[in-house]
């Protein structure tokens, strides 16, 4: 409930008033029940809006508590930002569980369009657009909690194709901020890197955009800045599918699912002097709708069998899709939920590039044998160099009075 | 306790509370078969309670109070194991045009069926001498003495805060602004 602007008593609160609070009150949970905050809702029909403004999408919320955490298999809304924590010598054991609780309430309040604790900006926070906050570990999170973390909580492994900067890479606590709104992800950012700050130091922070909410339809699957229609193979968020490849089903950890996070540099002058068909060719798939060269709709099966006239296959050995999808290796899916960035000219090219987000159950057999396929041959890396690269294990979700990550100093 | 304690009430409140009976105006909740609750500590509520982080000396007590029953109800007094010292505060200005604390006379009333907001720069619950320091995550149960001499106790959780700097001013000793000691 927002503070009020002064200390002093209601005293000027009229009986009416009461009870219309208490209507309020009770429209609440209804709204709530209904995936609206209320206050962006009131803003809609109480301040005069334009008969012809749009449905307002600000008062939008993602349900906080449950078996997984939000932020996975939530449609991807426009903005996000990952930052990474690092432990200060506060963070030991009790502070760290003091940084989790702090964190789950600060979430639990903020994705609800309710003003965190001590919240110096209220009023930022009851445009909740569908804002999730999502929370991971790093391997020394789990040692601190006294814990030893699972094997593949660790760095990736190196592969030729990297040249990675400190500066995006690893980290003890993870935060996937993302919201339909950038105000929104920028207050939820601050609230809860300063809620946190005497256990945990922001290491990077990095943001990222897709589509702007209602600019296409749901569901869309994403393009990059290259212009590739990105994502298509992705389980299907709610089936049984996307369940066996996304959860972690046993553990402290089940319920929670790890996250590969890679900082791709992507060249777009390099890519400029790509023609169409050259464009079609590397990726394996039609720039124009991203049908793989063997279809005619983007969700077609690929034939990878299929040859030209002259013998060669229409999919070529090199192309990106050919290289990712692996032929026949049916355990090796992830679920990616990528964000573009985009930023000034820099010293790897154009200063744009992808924040690749995957998610899958079991990161060793799911994700490893992908990149290393795509590290040995893969025509785009050409023109993609990953400059950063995180790995996080995403904490299963909580009820409500419960503590992200409670499992894990058990 | 009884109803008694409670006719010690301001004239002004009795009257507003009888006049809103009379007129039928009384909140939708009451039920005439429902017996008044016996203690003030019945209808006290906190919400959103936090208390701003510290390791040594003064800290501050935020939230919003609710009373839920048709009479005024008054904090008199605070108490909690973190702190031998406890004051209830206002915020005002002083004759210089800074903002300083100092305890509330009369306590925090109250109004029936409203709220009284502990804020930064505003009324607040003061721990006077910490006796050990208050962390971020903590949780740290205070007790309200009521009027009537009831008590309602609540757990706060513990939160760093750069505000709430006001210098108090008021009892004997000097003492540092509060939360002046944490980090």
């Amino acid at each position: 409930m927002p503070a009020p602007d002064e200390g002093a008593p209601h005293s000027r609160s009229t009986r009416r008033q009461f009870l219309l609070g208490g209507t309020a009150a009770a429209g609440a949970g209804a709204a709530a029940a209904l995936g609206y905050a209320v206050g962006a809702r009131n803003g809609a029909s109480d301040t005069g809006s334009e008969p012809s403004d749009p449905p307002q999408n600000g008062g939008r919320v993602i349900p906080f508590h449950g078996t997984h955490q939000a932020g996975v298999d939530t449609p991807p809304q426009a903005h996000a930002t990952f930052v990474a924590l690092d432990l200060t010598a506060s963070g030991d054991r009790d502070g760290l569980r003091g940084a989790l609780r702090i964190l789950t309430d600060d979430a639990s309040r903020l994705t609800q369009g309710v003003p965190a604790l001590a919240d110096t900006e209220p009023e930022l926070a009851t445009v909740p657009a569908r804002l999730t906050v999502t929370l991971g570990v790093g391997p020394r999170a789990v040692l601190v909690a006294g814990r030893t973390p699972p094997p593949w909580l660790q760095p990736l492994p190196a592969f030729g194709i990297d040249r990675l900067h400190q500066e995006f890479s690893d980290g003890d606590l993870l935060l996937q901020v993302a919201a339909d709104d950038a105000v929104t992800v920028a207050h939820a950012v601050r609230m809860l890197t300063k809620d946190v700050r005497r256990f945990a130091t922001i290491r990077w922070l990095q943001s990222g955009f897709r589509r702007a909410y209602g600019s296409e339809a749901t569901g869309t699957t994403m393009r990059n800045l290259f212009g590739q229609v990105d994502g298509t193979a992705n389980p299907l968020p709610g089936t049984p599918d996307f369940d066996r490849v996304v959860w972690i089903s046993d553990g402290w950890l089940a319920g929670g699912t790890s996250l590969v996070l890679r900082r791709i540099a992507m060249d777009l002058d390099g890519w400029d002097r790509v023609d169409r068909d050259g464009r079609d060719q590397a990726v394996g798939r039609r720039m124009s709708d991203g049908a793989p060269l063997t279809g005619t709709h983007e969700r077609d099966d690929p034939d990878f069998a299929a040859t030209t006239p002259v013998g060669f296959p229409v999919i070529p050995e090199y192309s990106h899709m050919r290289r990712a999808r692996g032929e026949g290796a049916i355990g090796e899916r992830i679920f990616r939920r990528g964000y573009n960035y985009d930023g000034p000219p820099d010293s790897t090219g154009s200063g744009s590039g992808l924040l690749f987000a995957s998610f899958q159950a079991d990161l060793d057999a799911q994700f490893v044998p992908i990149q290393r396929r795509l590290a040995d041959l893969d025509i785009m890396n050409r023109w993609t160099t990953p400059i950063g690269s995180a790995v996080f294990a995403v904490l299963p979700g909580c009820e409500a009075g419960g503590m992200l990550g409670a499992a894990m100093f058990a | 306790m009884t109803i008694t304690h409670r006719t010690g009430l301001p004239l002004g409140i009795l009257l507003a509370a009888s006049l809103a009976a009379l007129t039928g105006c009384a909140g939708s909740a009451n039920d005439s078969t429902t017996p008044p609750p016996a203690t003030a500590a019945e209808s006290v509520t906190i919400s959103d309670a936090w208390i701003k982080a510290a390791d040594t000396g003064m800290t501050g007590g935020f939230g919003t109070l609710h009373n839920e029953s048709d009479e005024a109800i008054t904090v008199v007094s605070a108490s909690s194991d973190v702190s031998s010292m406890m004051e209830l505060h206002e915020t005002v200005m002083s004759d210089t045009g800074s903002m300083i604390m100092r305890p509330r006379d009369g306590g925090f009333e109250i109004p029936p069926h409203g709220e009284f907001v502990l804020q930064p720069g505003g009324n607040h619950i003061m721990f006077m001498h910490l006796d050990e320091p208050l962390v971020p995550g903590d949780d740290v149960a205070v007790t309200l003495t009521l009027s009537d001499d009831s008590s309602y106790t609540y757990t706060a959780p513990v939160k760093d805060f750069s505000g709430a700097n006001e210098n108090y001013v008021g009892g004997a000793t000097p003492a540092p602004t509060m939360g002046g000691m944490s980090r």
